[in-house]
């Protein structure tokens, strides 16, 4: 089903800027802060173009912040990645650049689509999470090849979040047959492993990882226990106050 | 048809950004056309925003609509385009040189270009010099990266090639 897809697009985004916009104001600096602040908006508006368009084919009285704001934890159709904690910033910008490699191979795919609105949004996202993966694949590197604090702190992340990374090439089974998963999967890998090598942590941690099952679920509504608290603070306000507006 | 189409488009070409109050929506290419519907007898405004999250865009389309009311014209109905997706190449020399005059480095080169993107010189608005050093990759709003001046000491937003 189209709203289904457009949904678990939105909702991968809506989850990724919420969890970001928990840094605006604790930026490790002042310019970093800000280039978190301004992904996590990127990502508000992809979240929105999707919303608004999956509230047009829902019908009644769906909005973009009925879809946001009042739908529960097993209704939310994103990956399990983006609704883990921010952690540290090392895990922060590892998790920023495993999504935003996916995401812009993904747009990639999307813009060529038969779906004119959906081929429109993926035109305009494109190239913004282009941006995203350039600004997070330097901070990897940067802290992988940095100091022996920074290089231990990114192999933990790397162990930490690795896992939710094989849940981006599951087929929803609500996809529209425009994208070939697999194909994101072959290209993710090369750029992972490439970054990964040259970070110095591709091998930093033997042969445990890749041994490691992965999580999934996120795309059936079977989240982790941090999604729960996400939305109790996003949607406090409608709860507490529902229909209220600026 | 109460009036004309090089008339509401005079009128909406005077409406500026709420960010950067020297350039017109004409000047940044956010306007992306007007037109006359035979079918609903209403003139459709088409616009594009610059990001997907820019929070200038319902603004925009807020200042649009109070321009063409006071201008009397009330049959009218504004809608985004995505695709083709917002450009600076649509900038117009025009607001290229506003930008710079306010203190923002214009973008530099064609946004197809990504090989000229990564080895960019962006000159200082201030002082011209071609000596200048990139601080952030994102500045005050998505749409700008953070410079330094390494002459003249100036900070200051490049608005980014895009
Ligand atoms: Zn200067």
């Amino acid at each position: 089903m189209l709203s289904h897809y457009l949904l678990h697009l939105a909702d991968d985004a809506l989850i990724m800027s919420q969890r970001l916009s928990e840094w605006t104001g604790h930026g490790p600096v002042l310019e970093q802060d800000i280039a978190l602040t301004n992904i996590a908006l990127d990502y508000l508006g992809q979240a929105r173009n999707f919303y608004q368009y999956a509230a047009v084919l829902t019908g009644a009285e769906a909005t973009e912040d009925s879809l946001a704001m009042l739908r529960l934890e097993h209704e939310f159709k994103n990956h399990l990645l983006v609704e883990l904690p921010n952690g540290d910033w090392g895990q922060t910008v590892l998790k920023v650049f495993f999504f935003s490699a996916y995401q812009k191979l993904l747009m990639q795919q999307l813009v060529n689509c038969p779906d004119e609105q959906v081929r429109g949004i993926a035109e305009k996202s494109l190239k913004e999470v282009s941006y995203h993966l350039r600004w997070s694949r330097e901070w990897v590197l940067r802290l992988g090849d940095g100091t022996a604090e920074s290089h231990e702190r990114m192999r933990q992340a790397l162990d930490q979040v690795w896992m939710y990374t094989g849940e981006l090439f599951e087929q929803p089974d609500y996809q529209q047959g425009w994208v070939d998963y697999n194909a994101i999967k072959t290209a993710w890998m090369e750029t992972m492993w490439q970054t990964l090598e040259e970070a110095a942590i591709a091998n930093s941690t033997g042969g445990g990882r890749l041994a490691a099952g992965f999580q999934t679920g996120g795309l059936k509504g079977q989240h982790t226990e941090h999604l729960g608290y996400i939305l109790a603070e996003m949607q406090y306000l409608q709860r507490a106050y529902p229909n209220s507006t600026w | 048809m109460n009036t004309d189409q090089p008339t509401i488009a005079r009128i909406l070409e005077q409406v500026t950004d709420p960010e950067i109050p020297v350039l017109t929506i004409a000047d940044l290419g956010i306007l992306r056309g007007v037109e006359w519907d035979e079918a609903s007898q209403q003139w459709m405004v088409s616009t594009t925003p610059t990001y997907s999250g820019c929070p200038a865009t319902d603004l925009i389309s807020m200042q649009i609509r109070l321009a063409l009311l006071s201008h009397g014209i009330q049959n009218f109905v504004i809608r985004q385009v995505l695709s083709p997706a917002w450009t600076t190449d649509w900038m117009t020399e025009a607001g290229k040189e506003k930008l710079r005059q306010y203190g923002i480095a214009p973008p530099v080169g064609k946004a197809m270009d990504e090989a000229l993107l990564e080895n960019t010189i962006v000159p200082c608005p201030r002082c011209g010099s071609q000596h200048t050093k990139l601080v952030s990759a994102f500045s005050s709003t998505a749409c700008k990266a953070f410079y330094e001046c390494q002459d003249c000491l100036e900070p200051f937003d490049h608005f980014k090639c895009h």
